[in-house]
């Protein structure tokens, strides 16, 4: 993991991003394309996350799910107003960046060993780029595991795409809810993980999605023979400033905008299991 | 039988995995059969060997939903090992299923005449249980649902 984090300018002041392109995927959730209008934001990693502000509304952490160039892909699920506003924006409507921000997944420490993707619903939006990056880079890594967990067939993101993963990785996807006409797995995630193809005990683990579940599926892994310390997952809090000042996103002695959001389960355990900090 | 080490008979010491294998033999299943209904004489159990199996449950008047899937080295059927010994899900095949087909009654048998065996059946079979029960509590949340549409949701 490493922890580049904002410098400077980009840190506190919005810079104006266009949106090039936006896709409605999963029933409440777009996925939009971002390009600078003028200068572009220093590069981000698989993991970090923007400050994206709806003018007007105000700006809301967002993970990166596709970098591409100058160019940045998110993926939002509308929940409330800000999330809501925007979701609703069209090509060529303007927001403002901040960023990038906070711990990245640490990809290039996992060389050599058999990675394990665990996404659950829209986590597998800041996994996204960590795929992309362990497919274009054949030989780095052992094999490739995605397990992806969904409410129902509907919700599941970019479905295209991860259909499109195979044969390079292993791609298992389960959902909860299943239609009529479903043919795929029924069930958690955490089900999945026998059927993966990796090695437990070197393995590096890279899990998103919501808390029980990344704890359900932590606890898994290392019931399974995994490192904590080889356990990456992803953390959510309420974010405002991103920067480290405001203590918004405090969980014990972390600042997640700052120290986080991607921390080893050897960090995290400890601190999810508390009731109250 | 080959005595796989991961799933079900991974959790046996080698010596009751080969005890278990005794009773066991090998079958196919077409895709699409009903293995076993709801309510039915659980007489035997299986542990999957490839392809998988549908559990669902049945439903008035639609369609049985199916409530989980079951994979390669999993083990297919606890009921028999319970009063009163009768399925509590209905299952179905998933593609072409090829199994190892236990005689329930046998190794309840065998479970009953060898303590230390029976222990480690019993234990294993527990253990496959406690994690379908984690898994259903686990749901119930309605884990990846959006912020407010149930008692779970989350982001990325
Ligand atoms: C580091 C980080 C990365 C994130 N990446 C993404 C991403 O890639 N895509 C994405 O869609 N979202 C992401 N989020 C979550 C997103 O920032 C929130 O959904 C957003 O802040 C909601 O703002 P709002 O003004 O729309 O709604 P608010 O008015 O703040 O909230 C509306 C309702 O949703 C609930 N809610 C808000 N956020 C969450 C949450 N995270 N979990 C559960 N309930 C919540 C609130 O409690 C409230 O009930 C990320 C959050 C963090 C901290
Ligand atoms: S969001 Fe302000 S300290 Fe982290």
């Amino acid at each position: 993991m490493t922890a580049p984090g904002a410098v400077g300018r980009s840190a506190a002041l919005p810079v104006p991003y266009r949106v090039a392109a936006r896709a409605a995927g999963a029933p409440g959730t777009a996925t939009i394309v971002l390009e600078p209008v003028r200068s572009a934001l220093p590069p981000f990693t698989p993991g970090q996350f923007a400050m994206v502000y709806a003018f007007g509304v105000g700006d809301i952490p967002l993970s990166v799910s596709g970098i591409d160039g100058d160019r940045l892909t998110h993926t939002v699920r509308s929940v409330g107003p800000v999330s809501a506003a925007l979701h609703g924006l069209e090509a060529g409507a303007t927001v403002g960046v901040r960023g990038p921000f906070g711990t990245d997944w640490g990809l290039p420490a996992a060389a050599g060993r058999d990675l394990l993707v665990v996404a659950g619903g829209i986590g597998l939006a800041p996994l996204r780029p960590l795929v992309r990056a362990a497919l274009a880079a054949p030989g780095e890594y052992g094999r490739l595991n995605v397990l992806i967990g969904s409410r129902t067939p509907q919700d599941l993101l970019y479905a295209q795409e991860t259909r499109a993963w195979a044969p390079r990785a292993r791609v298992l996807v389960t959902v909860d809810r299943p239609d009529g006409r479903w043919r795929g797995e029924v069930g958690v995630v955490t089900a999945l993980l026998d059927r993966a193809g990796f090695d437990p005990g070197t393995a590096a683990a890279f899990v998103c999605g919501p808390e029980p579940m990344i704890r359900a599926t932590a606890a898994e892994l290392v019931r399974l023979g995994a490192d904590p310390g080889r356990i990456m997952v992803s953390l959510e809090r309420t974010m405002h400033c991103a920067t480290g000042h405001c203590g918004h996103c405090q969980l014990g002695p972390l600042l997640l905008c700052r120290d986080g959001p991607v921390v080893s389960w050897t960090t995290a355990e400890p601190l999810l299991l508390v009731r109250e900090l | 039988m080959t005595t796989s080490q991961h799933g079900f008979l991974g959790a046996l010491p080698p010596a009751h995995r080969d005890r278990l294998a005794e009773f066991a033999h090998e079958v196919e299943i077409p895709a699409g059969a009903r293995i076993f209904e709801e309510g039915g004489a659980a007489d035997r159990f299986w542990i999957i060997r490839s392809g998988g199996a549908a559990l669902d449950v049945h439903v008035p008047g639609r369609p049985p939903p199916v409530v989980e899937t079951l994979g390669e080295g999993d083990l297919l059927g606890w009921s028999w090992l319970f009063e009163p010994y009768r399925w509590h899900l209905g299952a179905q095949a998933r593609g072409r299923l090829r199994a190892a087909e236990f005689d329930a009654g046998r190794v309840r048998t065998a479970c009953g005449q060898d303590p230390a065996f029976g222990l480690a059946v019993t234990g294993a079979v527990a253990a496959v249980i406690a994690r379908r029960l984690k898994a259903t509590r686990t749901r119930l949340l309605d884990l990846y649902a959006p912020p407010g549409a149930g008692a779970g949701g989350g982001d990325g």
